[in-house]
């Protein structure tokens, strides 16, 4: 049993999560996830850590709610517990070592793209985030990553910062302070999105993918996904991969796996972030 | 007055009761019943109590199978219960599992003329009596004051940690996942061996003093080095896990499944049960590839869960099927279609990355392979396309990398697995392995074999002076 020791609400359906797990918190490194039960007969469900302290021993979940498994995880208040927590999960992530990197995160994706940003400012490399969401309310970890750098904030209507999409401040700082690295966490289409941004510059660009996923431990394959047109396990060879080698159609197509098991729609603001970001990705493609 | 050689060879092997094979292809009950005491006792006394009993020597963790047989004979049940858990710790699940008809029950003198006694329908009866009369009167040893790791909760490691429990050890099993059993949870589905047997499996193994940390991934939770660091000994039993693909285009269409994700979902995540909140596909046409134990699980699954059609596709013929007879004969009785002699070329889909079909050549069998088994050759000219809805590949699974990797100090085969020494262990002194692990996909009793024996070598290196 794990214990839930707070549960705020970042954004509307948004949670952050502290959760008492020591040996996790211990082991730990930047891009790893952790697969949680809420209780017997729940679904794993895939969750990247965003935080952790080992001190404590606790480590921090930001989670939007969008099936059954999320909605009833966020419902539980602080006091109550998850029943399993395992990981930490697949392969850390790759850290740029010196120089200048590009953190983008989009919607609950910032809050996956924090630890990496950390870690990097920890090394000494000088970290510019790209944060976005549809709107003022729906942009989170602002604060954390201003304390590790520059922040950009872009949203779709303008209520914070840019008004526009996240590849859009993207390109023009690609021209402006060139990064020798981006990592972008957020929709699918988004982070397909950033990969085609960076390509034509030569940059580097690391996704951050979560495909569909039993065990996490590379026993059940479902989280494949096709690399440079190798077939790659997301769970244990990811999640993260060079997003000018990932096959993102075949990722999307997919993620829509089980959309007839849903019963309810994905959260509003997820589908039209989803739908703005696959705007830009047409034009991108015309 | 016990029977003379020529009254017990007079009696026929007695047929396990089984449920209707048109009822139980729409359930996930048990399919065999199981023996009653009449028939057990019968069936015992058709076993000749061989002097020297070759069945043992087919049986890779030696059970005394005339000894307990005797009992059941005898109508001596908790003496037969003593018997055989003092040479096998999971009775009820090889009982259900083994391949019988080519371990023990090949090496039967009376399948020389006839048919063997049914070992391994005596060795469930006997299990099953022991399970509901909480009969366990293992005794165990003074506490050693060793501690010791089993890492993966699969047969290979309950075995090993019920052992080492009983030599006095202070024995730890490392799951992965939120459910021990290993593939004796995960892959075997309820119809073959339910879950609460293994589930009480595990519980006398806790009662016994065996601790239990689930959700503990060894190479990522803990690496390697910091179990050394906290006991005696570690014995590796992690198991093949690593699904193999079938390295054809289409495969990772959405209604491709490795029979391990399919499995797992449906036993494991429950979505044999209505009400589960785990989402599997289901019903249409299903073509499962493979012939082999999984194989058979999976495509007799597809049928329960409402398959209009489910079909093997397996690339030799039906001699060849490394699959349990029993497992092959119910499956056709339960109206599996065999495609057999066919190897897949393609995944065939929509325009919406469906499933439509699975493209296939007939083979025909040519000369002898390095495994000795006739190797399949294509016949040129015979594409052929099989309409489906759902793609299971059953073709195998190879050592998962997960613990080995982030253990570079570990020899490994060119395949991955574990190199051990006569004694099991591997290249750091302390470490042991077995099972899949060390062997690749093999099965749950060589696993258990493993499991055993490694138990007796890590005791002796415990102990030594």
């Amino acid at each position: 049993m794990h214990r839930i020791i707070t549960n705020e609400e970042l954004a509307p359906g948004v949670h952050r999560l502290v959760i008492d797990a020591p040996l996790i918190a211990k082991a730990r490194k930047p891009g790893q996830f952790v697969i949680v039960r809420l209780d017997q007969g729940h679904e794993r469900i895939p969750l990247t850590i965003a935080d952790g302290d080992a001190a404590a021993g606790t480590i921090t979940l930001v989670i939007q709610a969008m099936g059954h498994g999320t909605k009833a995880i966020v419902a539980t208040p602080a006091g109550g517990a998850i029943r399993d927590v395992a990981g930490p999960l697949g392969a850390p992530t790759h850290l740029l070592e010196q120089g200048h990197a590009v953190c983008v995160g989009g919607g609950v994706g910032t809050a996956v793209v924090h630890p990496i940003a950390q870690a990097l400012h920890r090394a000494g490399v000088r970290v510019t985030s790209i944060i976005g969401g549809r709107d003022r309310p729906r942009v989170i970890y602002h604060d954390e990553l201003a304390r590790l750098g520059t922040v950009q904030v872009c949203t779709d209507d303008g209520s914070w910062g840019r008004k526009g999409l996240v590849t859009e401040a993207l390109a023009e700082l690609c021209v402006a302070d060139k990064p020798a690295i981006v990592y972008a966490v957020g929709p699918v289409p988004m982070m397909q999105a950033v990969a085609n941004t960076t390509k034509p510059h030569g940059i580097a660009t690391v996704v951050s993918l979560n495909p569909v996923m039993v065990d996490g431990t590379g026993m059940c394959g479902g989280c494949r996904v096709t690399v440079g047109g190798q077939v790659r396990f997301a769970c244990v060879d990811g999640p993260e991969f060079d997003g000018h080698q990932v096959d993102f159609a075949e990722l999307r197509s997919r993620l829509g796996t089980y959309r007839a098991f849903e019963a309810q729609p994905c959260a509003d603001g997820a589908c039209k972030a989803r739908k703005a970001a696959d705007q830009i990705l047409q034009q991108q493609q015309q | 007055m016990p029977l003379s050689p020529k009254e017990r060879l007079a009696i026929q092997r007695q047929a396990v009761p089984a449920q209707d094979p048109v009822a139980r292809a729409a359930n996930f009950d048990e399919v065999n019943l199981g023996y009653s005491t009449a028939l057990a006792q019968l069936e015992a006394e058709r076993c000749l109590q061989c002097k020297n009993a070759k069945c043992i020597t087919g049986c890779p963790v030696s059970v005394n199978i005339p000894r307990f047989i005797d009992f059941v004979a005898k109508g001596d049940l908790p003496g037969a219960a003593n018997s055989l858990m003092a040479d096998n710790c999971l009775p009820a699940v090889t009982g259900r599992v083994c391949p019988q008809e080519s371990q023990c029950e090949s090496q039967c003198v009376r399948a020389v003329k006839g048919t063997s006694v049914a070992i391994g329908a005596l060795e469930r009866f006997v299990a099953d009596w022991a399970r509901e009369h909480d009969a366990d009167t293992a005794a165990k040893a003074p506490p050693s004051g060793k501690r010791v790791a089993v890492v993966g909760s699969g047969p290979g490691g309950l075995t090993a940690a019920g052992e080492l429990a009983r030599l006095g050890h202070d024995v730890t099993v490392f799951e992965a996942f939120h459910t021990a059993g290993g593939v004796l949870v995960y892959g075997i589905p309820e119809f073959r061996l339910p879950k609460a047997i293994v589930g009480k499996e595990v519980e006398r193994l806790q009662a016994l003093g065996v601790k239990l940390q689930l959700n503990a991934i060894v190479g990522r939770t803990f690496s390697v080095d910091e179990l050394r660091r906290t006991h005696d000994a570690i014995f590796i039993a992690v198991g093949a896990g690593l699904p193999q693909f079938m390295n054809v285009p289409g495969e990772n269409l959405k209604g491709v499944y490795s029979a391990n994700e399919y499995l797992t979902r449906v036993n494991l995540m429950g979505a044999w049960n209505a009400d589960s909140r785990t989402p599997v596909l289901k019903g249409g046409r299903v073509v499962v590839v493979g012939g082999g134990n999984v194989a058979m699980d999976a495509v007799r699954t597809a049928k329960r869960l409402g398959a209009t059609e489910a079909i093997i596709a397996y690339r030799r013929g039906k001699e060849e099927l490394p699959a349990r007879l029993e497992e092959v004969h119910h499956a056709e009785e339960e109206g599996i279609r065999f495609e057999l002699l066919v190897a897949p070329t393609r995944v065939e889909g929509n325009a919406e990355g469906w499933v439509t079909g699975l493209s296939c050549q007939r083979m025909r069998l040519g000369q002898p392979d390095a495994s000795g088994r006739r190797k399949p050759e294509v016949i040129p000219g015979s594409d052929f396309t099989i309409a489906c809805d759902l793609v299971v590949s059953a073709i195998g699974t190879r050592a998962n990398p997960l613990l080995t990797q982030t253990c570079p100090e570990l020899t490994l085969n060119k395949w991955g697995n574990v190199v051990v020494d006569q004694d099991l262990m591997s290249s750091i002194p302390g470490v042991f392995a077995g099972g899949d692990i060390v062997r690749g996909a093999a099965t749950v009793i060589l696993a258990m074999g493993d499991g055993k024996t490694a138990a007796k070598r890590i005791d002796a290196w415990l102990r030594r002076p």
